[in-house]
């Protein structure tokens, strides 16, 4: 059910993005979707992608520091309120979001967004039981290479 | 600037004034008994000599002062806290203590003697840069373990001028103070006056009005540059003075009104320069390590102690009339020991700090940068695996305990900043701990 994301530490000076990612793109990986969260300092780049072993390792070689943190994917409706009723059933099990972004791709009309939580086993099976479709990371990193 | 008074010889600077020959007659005897009375009272210093063949009858001359060995900082951490003592504890009248690599100090003890020494030195300081009985000096060098407040306190009592306590920091109370008690000198640290000269305009203090005219600083390294500054916005006449309290405190060496070079009080300490890799003493001009051996210590004799400070002694005739040598500015020292805002830092105290918030020790390095005269330390640490995590807030969190650990272990604040790994620069063997930008 969990999808790996790879995070990074990045500098933050110029040219501090431009080096994983051309390292990734050289290589031949195809990164699904990112999101970088920055502080006054420091940025930290996160990851997801198909072959994440693989990109981890490369990465690794190269001087990264890489970390792996288990998202959950879960299917929104693209409309109005979408989102909104998703977060409320988050927030009335009382499930702790640390941060949250986009998937590019959508599917018929709906979005992906990927949620971390601090504790995902305990969040997938909560928004199971409230109906909220929890996307299988088979599914959608197969779907990617469809 | 404002114009000094005409400056009155003061009994107590006779000593600067002797002959060259008298003075060093005087030497000779007094290092006779100082060796004579560490060899008898202080175990480390007697197993060095009879470990060279030495006996204290065998100081004939001054030149015989190079066959002694040498004393390093680490003696008296080995020793601490009073391994190093010639007197008993009933002679002993004060104890000072100054920060160590590991959490201890490095403790030193004055004899009511030695507190005399003392107050000979900083009284013949005071007076070679021109104050004397009816100034009014603001002491705001920080009173207690450290030996700058109560040492300059002191002297200046002994001089006959009226001394202000105030100690370091609150700086608007010290604007006040100065204003109202019309200090006409202060002594602290050269960077705490810059910030007191920044403080003043804010405060509504013009310091060119005032009657303040002199500042001796010392306990950090200053530049020329600084000199000028501070005269030229404060309206001051800024001197140097040079000191550690393994020989006795400030009051070692202090300039005159010539400004040219802190004078040694070499009636009390006798100083060596040697050369870095062979440890040979050099010719007077030549620039290496300052090493001192104090010809009148009761209570804790130092032989041949290696400051690290690196600097060239002067024989050349100082316009004053002085006699004794003076040293060039010391702006850099041998070891890896940095001094900020007065305070010394060493990196492995740097270390113990990363050590304790990471359980391991990343790789790391200390910037030293002057920013409109103020020093100012990042410690850049490598980020590792073990406490880089994917949330912004865990990150932070590990930069702000790294930082309070560091100010814990050394008493002040420095810049952390976590950078990629493997960027900080490797070197073959020794690692270069500490990156010194200051334009000295």
């Amino acid at each position: 059910m969990k999808l790996k994301q790879l995070s990074l530490f990045l500098e933050n000076r110029p040219g501090a993005l431009s080096r994983p990612m051309r390292l990734l793109a050289k290589a031949g990986f195809n990164i699904l979707t990112l999101s970088i969260a920055d502080a006054n300092q420091f940025g930290i780049l996160r990851l997801i992608l198909r072959d994440w072993e693989k990109a981890k390792k490369l990465l690794e070689k190269n001087g990264f520091v890489v970390r792996i943190t288990d998202m959950v994917a879960v299917e929104v409706p693209d409309q109005p309120g979408g989102l909104a009723k998703i977060l409320a059933v988050v927030e009335k099990a009382g499930l702790n979001v640390e941060f949250m972004y986009a998937f590019t791709e959508k599917r018929e009309n709906k979005g992906i967004l990927v949620f971390r939580f601090d504790d995902p086993d305990r969040a997938i099976k909560i928004l199971q039981q409230r109906k909220v479709n929890v996307v299988a990371s088979v599914e959608l990193l197969k779907q990617e290479a469809a | 600037m404002k114009p000094s008074p005409s400056a009155t010889f003061h009994p107590v600077s006779a000593p600067d004034f002797l002959p060259r020959e008298q003075l060093q007659a005087l030497q000779l005897q007094r290092l006779k008994s100082m060796v004579q009375r560490a060899y008898d009272h202080v175990a480390l210093f007697r197993k060095r000599m009879n470990d060279l063949g030495l006996k204290p009858a065998d100081v004939r001359t001054l030149d015989d002062v190079t066959r002694l060995p040498f004393t390093v900082k680490a003696d008296l951490r080995d020793t601490y806290p009073f391994g190093l003592f010639a007197s008993p504890m009933k002679d002993i009248v004060r104890l000072h203590a100054s920060t160590g690599t590991t959490g201890k100090p490095i403790v030193v003890a004055y004899t009511r003697e030695d507190i005399g020494v003392w107050e000979n030195v900083i009284m013949r300081s005071f007076a070679a840069c021109g104050l004397h009985a009816g100034d009014i000096i603001q002491n705001a060098y920080g009173y207690g373990l450290f030996t700058g407040g109560l040492g300059a306190h002191y002297g200046a009592e002994a001089l006959g001028a009226t001394v202000i306590p105030i100690s370091g920091g609150n700086t608007q109370r010290q604007l006040m103070v100065m204003k109202d008690f019309g200090a006409t000198a202060i002594c602290c640290t050269p960077s705490y006056f810059l910030h007191i000269i920044e403080q003043a305009p804010e405060l509504g203090v013009n310091l060119k009005e005032l009657a303040l005219r002199a500042g001796v600083f010392g306990a950090e390294p200053w530049t020329e540059a600084m000199r000028r500054r501070i005269e030229a916005e404060s309206g001051i006449k800024a001197y140097d003075i040079y000191g550690l309290s393994e020989i006795i405190g400030p009051g070692v060496a202090t300039e005159c009104q010539c400004q040219a070079g802190p004078h040694i009080f070499e009636d009390w300490f006798y100083p060596e320069i040697i050369d870095l890799k062979t440890l040979k003493p050099l010719p007077d001009g030549e620039e290496g390590e300052l090493v001192l051996t104090t010809l009148g210590k009761q209570a804790m004799p130092m032989i041949r102690y290696r400051t690290r400070d690196i600097t060239a002694l002067t024989s050349e005739k100082c316009e004053c009339g002085r006699t004794l040598r003076r040293i060039q500015r010391i702006g850099r020292r041998s070891d890896d020991m940095f001094i900020i805002r007065g305070v010394n830092v060493y990196p492995s105290q740097i270390e113990t700090a990363l050590l304790q918030v990471e359980g391991t020790l990343p790789h790391y390095q200390i910037i030293l940068t002057r920013v409109r005269d103020l020093d100012e330390v990042e410690v850049q640490v490598e980020v590792t695996k073990k406490i880089f995590g994917d949330t912004v807030g865990a990150l932070e969190q590990v930069q702000r305990n790294l930082g309070h650990s560091i100010e814990s272990l050394t008493g002040l604040r420095m810049k952390v900043r976590m950078v990629q790994p493997q960027t900080i620069q490797r070197s073959e063997g020794k690692a270069k701990r500490v990156i010194d930008q200051r334009k000295m």
